[in-house]
């Protein structure tokens, strides 16, 4: 028998290590200019938020978690990009640059700043109450949360917005993994499914979008506004 | 059990208004199913007058006294509007798009489904799920007319609705972490007022302002509005008497269900949020609304006001200041739907959405005319419409707890937007006519009309005795 605190050390090691993929993930999300990049990186962070939930699951002893980093696994990473790839694929194969809002240096810099600021939050919280894991999933699934909408704001393009919306949920279940592990799991089997329902409805709004308009520049649409 | 039954039934009136049959079968199931979703509805609020709840699956779905005034308001909206949706629709949409047809109502009573589950849900992660199913399934229904500015809205709606769901749901998961921490109730709404006092402060307060920033955009709180009045005036007018009227107030009420959980030394903490949102939504919404050209967006701006209105309410406290939020929520949600009735009749008679281009609508279409000055009035607040009384009761609540100040500001941005509103529709019903033709309105929006108009005006001075008593448990529900 192997040492539990030496498992516990591992096990904590590797999912910090998750952890600071994550972050990274969510950094490149503000920052990669190919739609298609975007996308593999959207998978790798679901990729990454399933094996935090299988690290905390194993620790925990926790089937529970392990359904959920399967659930994670079947949608977020095969089953959503899938449907995208069905729904909206003449954009998502446009070899062309998104337009930003800001350049890319500038976002980064502000991208830093909200990860410090999520940390901000975070650590009163984590004073309160929290044990290892919660100190590494919480302020980095905060920032994933924060960076995400980031990231729908400085761009102007369809699917890059909707894939903030699908890092944003990655985000604040990266954190609920280690928070609120005993979350029903039918809740957690409702949330999943409404993540699908959101790349759906949005993946079909966007092919009407194109046909209608011609263009998936979001951003672009100001004929609503007031003078 | 009959919580359980409005849900299958809006299910089943979905999946049946897709059959291939005509123009005909949608909109007929549509209203009897909405007509049996309200009666489900008034039974159930009845049986809460006991001040038992209605319990269907133990700590995860049941209703008390005010989860059943909200589903009493959807329901009743929800009926209004597929009578409504049954002229409308039939006028609106051409001659071989049966399947447009089938479509519509199949959404409508999906969406309907989404906003009956939120009061009817008391589990709270299930609540949050309810609300973000409400924007994913309206969104088609705001794109409806496929017009590149209903995209837009469409688009707006559902990034910045979605945003705000992704921000409540770390609010709730940090709620539920305070919550197991420290006690093994269930994660229901009751749950948490019972294991609030044992919470940790800071995690309780970070958890509400999460929530109160992620649902704050649903409701169109400033400054995350911008996209209500854009989806709230491009979706057709019955879908808009949907979304203005009662699904800002089902997630208004998710809202107002955490008041009982702050305590003591928290409770101002919670109150200060809500004034200050509250306030800041009255103010910038009365001023936008003078603004507008378009009048579907005119009553928009006046949800976000009376959204305002209701949150500073809920801020101010105290059983009086409570129960005005809970007569405002019904007051509103009757008299906003009777307004975007009568903008889409007006729609429908005049084919412009302009206030200037439309004039002399009395004599253009005397029914739309006629309803949209009611329901012009209504809103304004004149006496003696139900509008006036909520109002009238939240300030009195404001100067009885010595809040002088905060009261005089709400009262001036109401007189703002009293004004406002009361300049356009003026403009609107009377003065020479821009069309010399008369026009008909369908029998079916009509009728609607004069629904909706009734309780708008007797609501003002009379309450039924069950109604208020049902608003009382409401308010003291939500007392601390």
């Amino acid at each position: 028998m192997p040492d539990p605190n030496t498992i516990l050390s591992t096990v904590s090691m590797l999912n910090a290590l998750a952890g600071g993929l994550f972050l990274l993930t969510a950094f490149s999300l503000v920052a990669i200019r190919q739609v298609l990049t975007c996308l593999r990186v959207y998978i790798f962070q679901s990729v990454l938020l399933a094996l935090s939930a299988l690290f905390l699951g194993y620790q925990y002893a926790s089937i529970h978690l392990l359904v959920v980093a399967a659930i994670t696994l079947a949608i977020k990473s095969l089953l959503i990009p899938w449907l995208l790839r069905r729904t909206v694929s003449q954009e998502i194969y446009a070899r062309r640059e998104i337009s930003q809002v800001l350049n890319i240096p500038a976002s980064l810099l502000i991208a830093v700043a909200i990860a410090i600021f999520s940390y901000f939050i975070a650590t009163p919280l984590l004073s309160a109450v929290g044990g290892t894991f919660e100190k590494i999933n919480l302020p980095i699934g905060m920032a994933g949360l924060f960076l995400g909408a980031y990231t729908i704001t400085v761009r102007r393009e369809a699917v890059p917005q909707l894939i903030g919306i699908l890092a944003m949920e990655n985000g604040a279940f990266f954190a609920g993994i280690s928070i609120a592990p005993g979350l029903p799991l039918i809740a957690e089997l409702a949330a999943a499914f409404d993540v699908l329902i959101i790349a759906l409805v949005m993946g079909l709004l966007t092919r009407k979008i194109h046909e209608r308009v011609g263009t998936t520049a979001v951003g672009d649409m100001t004929a609503l506004r007031e003078e | 059990m009959e919580l359980l039954t409005i849900l299958v039934i809006a299910a089943v009136a979905s999946g049946i208004s897709l059959f291939p049959l005509g123009r005909k079968l949608a909109p007929a199931v549509t209203v009897l199913g909405s007509l049996a979703i309200l009666i489900l509805s008034v039974k159930t609020a009845f049986q809460t007058l006991s001040g038992l709840e209605v319990t269907a699956v133990q700590d995860w779905v049941s209703c008390d006294s005010f989860g059943a005034l909200i589903l009493l308001l959807v329901a009743f909206v929800g009926f209004a509007a597929a009578v409504f949706s049954w002229g409308y629709i039939e006028k609106t949409v051409g001659p071989r798009e049966e399947g447009r047809i089938q479509r519509y109502y199949s959404r409508f009573n999906l969406f309907l489904l989404s906003m009956l589950a939120v009061p009817i849900f008391s589990q709270v992660a299930l609540v949050w799920i309810a609300i973000e199913l409400t924007t994913l399934m309206s969104v088609f229904l705001v794109s409806f007319e496929s017009t590149p500015e209903a995209l837009e809205a469409a688009w707006k709606y559902v990034v910045l609705t979605c945003m705000g769901a992704a921000i409540a749901l770390l609010g709730i998961l940090i709620l539920y972490w305070g919550m197991s921490v420290v006690s093994r109730e269930p994660f229901t709404w009751a749950g948490l007022v019972a294991a609030a006092p044992l919470m940790s402060p800071v995690i309780l307060s970070t958890a509400f302002f999460f929530i109160l920033i992620g649902y704050g955009t649903k409701v169109g709180l400033v400054p995350m509005h911008t996209w209500l009045p854009d989806a709230h005036s491009q979706a057709p007018s019955p879908v808009c008497a949907l979304l203005s009227g009662v699904e800002t107030t089902t997630v208004l009420y998710a809202i107002m269900r955490m008041i009982p959980m702050f305590q003591g030394a928290q409770a101002s903490y919670a109150s200060l949020w809500f004034i200050i949102l509250g306030m800041l939504s009255v103010g910038v919404a009365a001023f936008l609304l003078i603004q507008a050209k378009d009048y579907k967006r005119l009553f928009a701006f006046s949800t976000v006001e009376h959204m305002g209105i209701i949150l500073v309410a809920a801020g101010l406290g105290g059983y009086g200041a409570l129960f005005g939020a809970t007569l405002q929520m019904v007051s509103h949600a009757v008299t906003k739907s009777l307004c975007f009735f009568s903008a889409g009749a007006t729609l429908l008679a005049t084919g412009s959405r302009d206030i200037s281009s439309v004039r002399g609508l009395i004599r253009t279409s005397p029914s739309a005319g006629v309803f949209l000055m009611i329901g012009g009035l209504g809103i304004a607040g004149a006496p003696p419409f139900a509008v006036f009384l909520s109002e009238f009761a939240i300030l009195k609540a404001g100067i009885d707890k010595g809040h002088y100040v905060l009261t005089a500001f709400l009262a001036i941005f109401i007189v703002v937007a009293f004004f406002g509103i009361m300049y356009q529709i003026n403009r609107m019903v009377f003065g020479k006519p821009s069309m010399s033709v008369k026009v008909s309105l369908p029998a079916a929006c009509i009728a609607t009309l004069a629904l909706m108009a009734l309780p708008a005006v007797l609501l003002g001075f009379y309450i039924p005795e069950p109604l208020q008593s049902l608003l009382q448990l409401a308010a003291s529900s939500l007392g601390r």
